[in-house]
């Protein structure tokens, strides 16, 4: 049998929405029935009111922290790239940098944060620098490791077909690279969201992470939590953005994974 | 040999493995007139595809030569037409952009590529499917995909190495007669491999029966049944003559 486009979907959406659903009315139910003190764990509708009643203060610092983020992903796949091409390039530079790269990855980003804020000040440049750092390794790593993906018999056949190098590059390595490098995005752009309020934290005066100090300094824990929703809603958002700009630009991928389960 | 379009000179090509040497082709020596549809047969590991790969340029053989028309050949890579047994279509790429990849890397007016590729979808049993990508395609579709790509580069010499290898058997024949149709309009010299004899024969002028490693030319066979030639002719005597000398000398 056969199954319906809305059968499928909701065979791999369904699962989710209803654990969901399911654990914010376990929520609703013990917080009211426990009498939980709101400033300790706000029930689900006092988040929603608190989101509510809060969305003109909170719209600024929702774009002050989107702007981060943006600026930040951006520099992130330009340098992610340029450093998925430079390793690529040469043998070499890929032994002198792959571990390199590995070991930028253990230094915690949040004891570098006040480091970025003493060279660059307390600007927006340190807080997109941050985002940058979040961002930039899933891109490069996973645009590295596409650039060796291509079928070796595709190589070979370009090249007895008379392609140079170049035209090997552009024709073959690269397109096949374009899955990894999305896949390397989707999650620099889950952390992005992440880095700008970690960055945030480390001081400034408008944006998400400073909200949530704040809310927090003066125990309004519902409005803890509604910029906590927020910044995941955020996150969703370009997550599913990535996933939509992949659809369309990788056409192809999708019709050759038609059997997955998420299409 | 002074018209001969392709002539293998004496080649000779020995791997090495973890310090052991693996003999592949010992002094392989023939000839293809111009025209001509050779197949070269022979059991698995005795060096085809190995041959093929030192004639388009993908590997150099230790002694020996390939000359074209009378040429030596030093740079040999896009100097012929190759199709390797998977199709290797460009996933990314819709059939119509496949199949002009032989111009646009010989840097050819794209535009009239396409146009060319275009009026030939139909010969090729691919009308109404330019634009669409190859993982949509059937495996006999695909496989015809990748013969127009190769035709498209316009070499006067093609080499196909088992390139109906992975069809079921209908499908096979169906592109057996559809390919000596399109051999005898293109009027292109054809170095084919495979491991079925009846497709052997069916299909060539001759027949090298290559030997176990290391390959040598063990029989030439001349195929002396007329054309056009119909999938009856199967069962004709002297096709199951041809086939007996070509099974014995392929079981000894
Ligand atoms: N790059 C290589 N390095 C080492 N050995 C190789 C290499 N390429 C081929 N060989 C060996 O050379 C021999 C001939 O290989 P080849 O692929 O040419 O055989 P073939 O006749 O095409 O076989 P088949 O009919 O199975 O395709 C095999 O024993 C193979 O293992
Ligand atoms: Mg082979």
């Amino acid at each position: 049998m056969k199954e319906s486009a809305a059968q499928r979907r909701w065979r791999s959406y369904g699962p989710p929405i209803i654990l969901i659903l399911g654990l914010l009315v376990l929520w609703e139910v013990l917080v009211t029935w426990q009498a939980v003190p709101p400033w300790i764990l706000p029930a689900p509708s006092q988040i929603i009111q608190a989101m509510w009643q809060n969305a003109d203060l909170l719209l600024p610092h929702v774009l002050q922290t989107m702007k981060q983020v943006l600026l930040g992903l951006g520099l992130a796949i330009v340098t992610g790239v340029a450093l998925a091409a430079i390793l690529d390039l040469s043998s070499w530079l890929r032994r002198a940098l792959y571990p390199l790269l590995v070991a930028s990855q253990t230094i915690p980003i949040l004891a570098l944060a006040p480091l970025l804020i003493i060279w660059f000040g307390f600007g927006l440049t340190p807080k997109v620098f941050i985002v940058t750092l979040f961002c930039f390794f899933p891109i490069a790593i996973n645009t590295a490791d596409g650039l060796t993906a291509a079928d070796p018999e595709l190589l070979a056949l370009l090249h007895a077909m008379g392609a140079t190098r170049r035209q090997i590059w552009r024709k073959v390595r690269l397109p096949a690279s374009l899955p990894y490098f999305f896949s390397g995005l989707r999650i620099a752009a889950t952390y992005s969201v992440v880095g700008a309020i970690i960055g945030e934290w480390v001081g400034a005066s408008q944006g998400l992470g400073i909200f949530m100090l704040r809310s927090a300094n003066a125990f309004k824990t519902d409005q803890v939590f509604a910029a906590i929703v927020i910044s995941s809603l955020l996150s969703l958002i370009l997550f599913g953005l990535v996933f939509i700009a992949e659809r369309a630009l990788l056409p192809w991928y999708y019709t050759s994974q038609r059997e997955s389960q998420w299409v | 040999m002074s018209n001969a379009h392709l002539a293998v000179n004496q080649i000779s090509k020995t791997f090495y493995d973890n310090g052991q040497a693996i003999p592949a082709l010992a002094e392989i020596n023939f000839s293809a007139g111009a025209g001509e549809f050779i197949t070269l047969i022979g059991p698995s590991g005795c060096g085809k595809s190995t041959l093929f790969n030192i004639i388009v340029g993908l590997m150099e053989p230790d002694t020996g030569e390939i000359c074209l028309n009378g040429q030596v050949l030093r740079q040999r890579t896009g100097m012929f037409g190759y199709m390797p047994q998977r199709d290797l279509l460009l996933p990314w790429r819709s059939v119509l952009n496949n199949v002009i990849l032989g111009p646009e890397l010989a840097g050819e007016d794209l535009k009239a590529a396409r146009q060319e590729a275009a009026s030939l979808l139909p010969l090729f049993g691919l009308e109404g499917f330019g634009e669409a990508y190859p993982a949509t395609l059937s495996g006999g579709m695909r496989q015809r995909a990748a013969l127009l790509r190769t035709f498209l580069t316009h070499r006067e010499v093609m080499l196909f190495d088992e390139p109906f290898g992975a069809l079921d058997a209908l499908t096979r024949r169906d592109l057996q007669a559809w390919l000596l149709d399109i051999w005898r309009q293109f009027n292109k010299t054809i170095l084919f491999i495979t491991h079925d004899v009846e497709e052997a024969l069916f299909l060539s002028d001759r027949v090298l029966v290559m030997s176990p490693r290391p390959g040598r030319i063990a029989l030439d066979l001349i195929v002396d049944l007329p054309r056009p030639r119909r999938p009856n002719i199967l069962v004709e005597p002297h096709f199951i003559e041809l086939k007996a000398q070509l099974l014995s000398t392929l079981g000894a």
